[in-house]
């Protein structure tokens, strides 16, 4: 039985340290989704987003802490709150404002929408809008990489909800009984949709679970980027070397609902507001600037940029043309 | 290329070995099929020939490894899943009907899914219950499967082949009722293409007879039992379930003017309500009677030999819903 580690706090002692060039880096990329996210809100509410979509304000420390850590042959498999993997991965948004907008220009040309956003050239290889759906993905792309050889790794991403069904138990057994490189990040944000863990799940810690798989497992600080980077980047190093999969538990909040109709009023104003003083961002920033990595005005010049490029992106994402209904669609169902 | 007579077993055995030779990206998940060679040993061999690393025993856990085929087959590999029971189809059904089916089309096209899942189906082998469906309507109704089933060792050879070359999800039907049958194989047969539709076994004037996997024997049976009371039925393998393509049913139908489905499903919800359909949607004016369908009770097959025979459409229940049709 692999002991339960505690994550290292200095990111100085993983095996790709992060320079202060690395740390700006982090910041933009979680300031990028939040704007991102915060723009989805606004074009929403113009009538531009339709049907449903699922905001990750809040977590952007997990997907850009997680996805720093990973090289550019590895594969990610995400969910239906999954702007902010394809975000950090470097996914346009342009293309993927275009994409909740349902035009032509989207990354999936329209078809797919918010929960489907795919790009498999940067080895985003697929965002599930059936809960622990990707987490088989993730295990065939993770025999994937053990079988080219290359030293490549697959990570999921899900949430504490998916913890409870059938795919997520398959998908860690097969993982640990094939020693494949697979990191199973799980997004804890203490709501399955609209109730809380409590209700649905024995217990709030949920590596616990990676035990019973014997499987190397680790928790950390969802809010605190440096800490999901370096617990990433450890359990990354020991995929590519053969170590096995790693089940890596990031304790995070939801700032909003679960989805676009869900004012989320089944919470507690007061846990609310606990952790909305935990906000990852303003965390960061307050740890850059005490570095001395970021200065004030420097750090509100980057959010005022990635704001300005997130509306000029909704902008132009919103002047694309709708798909013609009269396109080959056999063709995008069949190769 | 030299035919060769064997069992649709060694047919099957036969295609995966020639295409995991032919391409390194080939592997097979399954259970039990390393070591033991699968229960019905359609993976004879195959471990000793390609190794543990693309002969994979698995869990016993269908939603894992038939949904890491969808990862492995995004990344580069061509996955082969074998179903050791169509009935536990039903186990992995998300992966397959949510991912699988879906997640081309959801990408805009933009990605491939070569993945071939090998079912083994059907009754007639005291499997009771929940080891004896052949589970072809539960897919039907899945845009973005094909879905082919083999009904003698060629086929089984040719189709699968076929199958693990194609870019996009197939669902293989087998049927274990048909393990053991005997007939020619064109082994080592290179120039394979999927089958687009059904195939004409018998030739005859006076009614058209439809059937897919263990029922086109039964069919063919019954066209023996037939001509021996002067009736002179055409017998069609329906080949390939999705895309459905009746139209060759329906350029018999116009010169039998009679049609008979057999299916070996419960009546409700299967694809002989489909070919009737479609059979009286393009050849209605050739008909001069209605079509018939032969199929499974509507209630689940029971275990006892005697009673599961007698749910089963058997030639001579056939050749008499033919003969009907006629009087």
């Amino acid at each position: 039985m692999a002991p339960r580690k505690k994550a290292s706090r200095d990111s100085n002692q993983v095996p790709n340290p992060l320079t202060d060039e690395d740390r700006v880096e982090l910041f933009r990329s979680m300031v990028g989704i939040r704007e991102f996210e915060e723009q989805v809100q606004r074009s929403y509410l113009e009538g531009l987003v339709h049907g449903t979509t699922h905001l990750c304000n809040g977590h952007e420390a997990v997907s850009s802490g997680v996805i720093k850590a990973l090289r550019p042959d590895d594969y990610i498999s995400y969910t239906y709150r999954g702007h902010g993997h394809c975000l950090a991965r470097g996914m346009d948004m342009e293309a993927a404002f275009a994409e909740l907008f349902g035009r032509e220009d989207g990354v999936c040309g329209g078809v797919g929408g918010s929960m489907h956003l795919t790009d498999i050239d940067k080895g985003l290889i697929g965002a599930f809008g059936i809960v622990g759906g990707g987490l088989p993905v993730a295990v065939g792309a993770g025999l994937s990489a053990q079988l080219a050889g290359k030293e490549q790794i697959s990570v999921g991403f899900f949430g504490d909800g998916a913890a409870n069904i059938g795919a997520f138990h398959e998908s860690l057994n097969i993982a640990q009984v094939w020693n494949l490189p697979v990191l199973f990040v799980c997004e804890n944000n203490l709501y399955g949709e609209f109730t809380r863990i409590n209700h649905t799940t024995p217990y709030e810690d949920l590596v616990i679970r990676a035990r019973g798989y014997a499987m190397e497992a680790v928790q950390v600080d969802g809010n605190n980027v440096e800490e999901v980077y370096a617990a990433a980047s450890v359990a990354a190093m020991r995929a590519r070397g053969g170590g096995g999969p790693t089940f890596i538990e990031a304790k995070t909040y939801r700032h909003r609902g679960h989805s676009r109709t869900d004012p989320a009023k089944y919470r507690d104003p007061a846990e609310v507001e606990a952790w909305m003083k935990r906000d990852p961002i303003d965390l960061y920033r307050k740890e850059l600037e005490a570095r001395g990595v970021l200065d004030d005005a420097g750090a509100d010049a980057i959010i005022e940029e990635l704001r300005a490029a997130a509306k000029e992106a909704a902008d132009r994402a919103a002047a694309s043309e709708w798909p013609s209904a009269d396109q080959d669609f056999m063709a995008k169902t069949f190769a | 290329m030299a035919t060769q007579e064997m069992t649709y077993r060694e047919a099957i055995v036969l295609a995966l070995q020639e295409e995991m030779r032919r391409d390194p990206t080939t592997l097979i998940m399954g259970e039990d099929i390393g070591e033991s060679e699968g229960p019905f040993k359609t993976c004879q061999g195959l471990l000793e020939e390609f190794g543990a690393a693309r002969v994979r025993d698995t869990p016993i856990a269908e939603t894992g490894f038939v949904g890491a085929s969808l990862g492995l087959s995004l990344t580069g590999y061509r996955p082969i899943a074998e179903i050791m029971f169509a009935d536990f189809l039903g186990v992995a059904f998300d992966q397959i009907v949510n991912g699988i089916a879906k997640h081309r089309f959801m990408s805009g096209g933009k990605v491939k899914t070569p993945i071939v899942i090998r079912a083994i189906g059907g009754a007639g082998l005291r499997f009771a219950a929940q080891h004896s469906q052949t589970a072809e309507s539960w897919m039907l109704s899945v845009p973005g499967l094909k879905i082919i089933c083999p009904s003698n060792p060629e086929q089984a050879y040719l189709m699968l082949k076929a199958a693990i070359r194609d870019d996009n999800p197939v669902l293989v039907l087998e049927h274990k009722a048909l393990m053991s049958m005997k007939g020619p194989v064109p082994v080592g047969t290179e120039d394979i293409a999927m089958p687009t539709g059904p195939n004409i076994l018998r030739q005859g004037s006076d009614v058209t007879i439809v059937g897919s996997l263990a029922m086109v024997g039964r069919s063919l049976g019954a066209a023996e039992l037939l001509k021996d009371e002067g009736i002179e039925a055409e017998v069609i393998d329906i080949q390939v379930l999705r895309p459905m393509n009746v139209e060759l049913i329906a350029d018999s139908v116009r010169r039998t003017n009679n049609l008979v489905v057999v299916e070996e499903q419960a009546p409700t919800g299967g694809w002989s309500s489909d070919v009737v359909a479609d059979v009286v949607s393009q050849a209605f004016d050739y008909l001069d009677s209605p079509p018939a369908r032969v199929t499974l009770p509507d209630h689940p097959l029971p275990y006892s030999p005697g009673l599961e025979d007698a749910m089963l459409p058997s030639p001579e229940k056939i050749a008499a819903t033919a003969k009907a049709l006629l009087e």
